[in-house]
């Protein structure tokens, strides 16, 4: 990118809608955003942070291995994500739910390996892929037609699966006693929710790499969180969050000569900050 | 939807000759019990000694041995819709961002599928309707000045109110609570405890709780069950609560003394063996 800015405003707006690959990044980035910060909404308040990234960890190899096969990265994002959801499902079950347990310091060890290997598929693979720098930090900006429509069609599934279950998986994420006494199926929100989440990792990585989901996932879900307590809230200011942060960071990125992917991570974190220190304030006043 | 249930019997609980065995173990046999509409009744005894298995009769959880079990005069799984149910104590982390008054709602709706915004009229109207029952039953437990703060930030005390409202929400006739004076200082297990006497009386509820002690509820309660060696009475505390019944129960002697004021010390009480655990398992 070596555009630099008008004096006129208008016309900078315009020029970013002006070359296809523009279009689909910004196509891109908004339906990974919108998935990401609903998604994300339920992994912060289920306190599954730290399965999200074990997640993310896994797509790199996941990637990196599709590639080296010959197959689609895109493939290798979701089969790879989906896999680790189902194993850690059985591996941790309920305990790793909740982010302690012994099976953490398995997990961890797992990410290790699973980062490992993904290093070297890629070094076998000698650069069939953007490299390493593409699958760990993303790319914004090498987005096709076809990658955009699965995208949607993945994303639109998942929401209409977390949709649906809003209210048990809302119940089984705060009360599980109270989702079991009901007879709610407790066992399949689990699983359900990690393959979904699975999913949202799995299209996110594609676009701002395996180690800059969090962006997306957590920072938005986890601002939104300190500002209101009401779910619905939450999830509507989580996703408009997480769009003002992909467009502005794309927006920037187009006139800059530095990666999408930091400007995106620094209004996510900017945003973060700024919602904790309004808290922070609020309740100073109160 | 309790109305189904029809409510011509008083009439809640029966329970005649019944007998438990898990795994193996008998855990007991022979329990009468028959509970009222409106009483609250206590389920005391040594660790092990099958309370919890006793609930879990009750809720058709597990099945009889021998003897039987109606709730409403029907098997108890049929009568699942009538029985509100607080499992054993549930704390929330101190960073929860939900607040009680969410999961109040969510003893409502918490179980209905499909995306919670309502687009036709009915919905709506119900919506509403919701709405006024979640703030009558928050007033009821005498929540409202703090449910809508976050749940992780209230005392154990505020959130056990909050959890009791969760399960009156949907108006059931009877309340079974796992323990709900456990882990809460002693002026909220008095606190809790007279808040249940008054659902029984005003809602016309019957509450079924078990207990470790008895003491905080000695005011309260129409009846105990205590279960102990594989057995179990039920009557008056007067009745139950006595040297000569419970020295029967434990096949050992026990000496049950009263203080100056009223409490009650069970003085003898063999450390029960633990047994089984499945006082842990109840949701599991």
């Amino acid at each position: 990118m070596t555009t630099t800015l008008s004096p006129d405003p208008l016309a900078d707006l315009r020029a970013l809608f002006t070359y296809p690959f523009m279009v689909n990044a910004l196509e891109a980035g908004t339906i990974v955003a919108v998935l990401a910060a609903a998604v994300g909404w339920y992994m912060v308040l289920r306190r599954q942070t730290f399965a999200g990234h074990t997640l993310s960890v896994m797509a790199f190899p996941g990637a990196a291995g599709a590639a080296l096969a010959g197959l689609p990265t895109a493939l290798g994002y979701y089969v790879a994500c989906a896999g680790a959801a189902l194993l850690m499902r059985r591996a941790g079950g309920r305990q790793f739910r909740r982010g302690y347990g012994t099976e953490t310091a398995t997990i961890a060890t797992v990410q290790a390996m699973g980062l490992a290997a993904g290093y070297l598929f890629l070094s076998l693979g000698h650069g069939v892929l953007g490299g390493t720098e593409t699958l760990l930090f993303g790319t914004f900006l090498g987005v096709s037609r076809n990658q955009v429509l699965t995208l949607l069609i993945i994303a639109a599934a998942a929401l209409i699966l977390i949709a649906t279950a809003t209210r048990p998986l809302l119940l089984e994420t705060i009360d599980p006693e109270a989702a079991t006494a009901r007879g709610l199926p407790v066992a399949l929100l689990d699983t359900g929710f990690l393959l979904v989440l699975a999913a949202a990792v799995a299209a996110t990585s594609q676009i701002t790499g395996a180690l800059l989901v969090f962006a997306l996932l957590v920072a938005p879900a986890a601002a939104a969180q300190q500002l209101t307590m009401r779910p619905g809230a939450g999830l509507l200011l989580s996703v408009a969050f997480a769009l003002a942060i992909v467009w502005l960071g794309l927006g920037i990125a187009y006139f800059s000569i530095y990666p999408v992917g930091f400007y995106v991570t620094s209004i996510a974190f900017a945003v973060y900050l700024a919602a904790r220190f309004a808290r922070v304030a609020t309740t100073r006043l109160a | 939807m309790t109305e189904l249930l029809g409510d011509e019997t008083r009439t809640m609980i029966k329970l005649a000759r019944a007998g438990v065995r898990l795994g193996g173990r008998r855990v007991f046999s022979d329990v009468e019990l028959t509970v009222d509409r409106g009483q609250l009744v206590a389920v005391l005894g040594p660790n092990g000694a099958g309370k919890t298995t006793l609930m879990r009769v009750i809720l058709g959880l597990v099945p009889l041995e021998a003897g039987s079990v109606t709730v409403l005069g029907r098997p108890p799984t049929q009568a699942r819709p009538a029985i509100g149910y607080l499992p054993q104590r549930r704390s929330f982390d101190s960073t929860t961002r939900i607040r009680g008054v969410d999961l109040v709602r969510l003893g409502l709706d918490g179980a209905r599928w499909g995306i919670p915004i309502p687009i036709t009229t009915a919905a709506r109207v119900r919506r509403r309707a919701e709405t006024t029952r979640v703030n009558e039953v928050i007033q009821l437990v005498g929540a409202t000045g703090f449910a809508r703060r976050a749940i992780g930030e209230l005392s154990g005390g505020e959130q056990q109110r909050l959890l009791i409202a969760q399960a009156l929400i949907r108006n059931p006739q009877l309340l079974i609570l796992d323990e709900p004076l456990d882990s809460l200082d002693l002026p909220n297990q008095a606190a809790v405890a007279g808040l249940l006497r008054r659902i029984c009386s005003t809602e016309d509820v019957s509450v079924l709780l078990v207990a470790h002690d008895v003491n905080p509820l000695l005011g309260s309660l129409d009846q105990v069950i205590y279960l102990a060696g594989g057995r179990a009475r039920s009557g008056t505390v007067d009745e139950v609560i006595t040297s000569s019944t419970l020295s029967d129960l434990y096949g050992a002697p026990i000496e049950v003394l009263q203080t100056t004021d009223g409490r009650l010390v069970v003085v003898g009480q063999p450390e029960a063996p633990h047994l089984h655990g499945h006082r842990h398992e109840l949701v599991g």
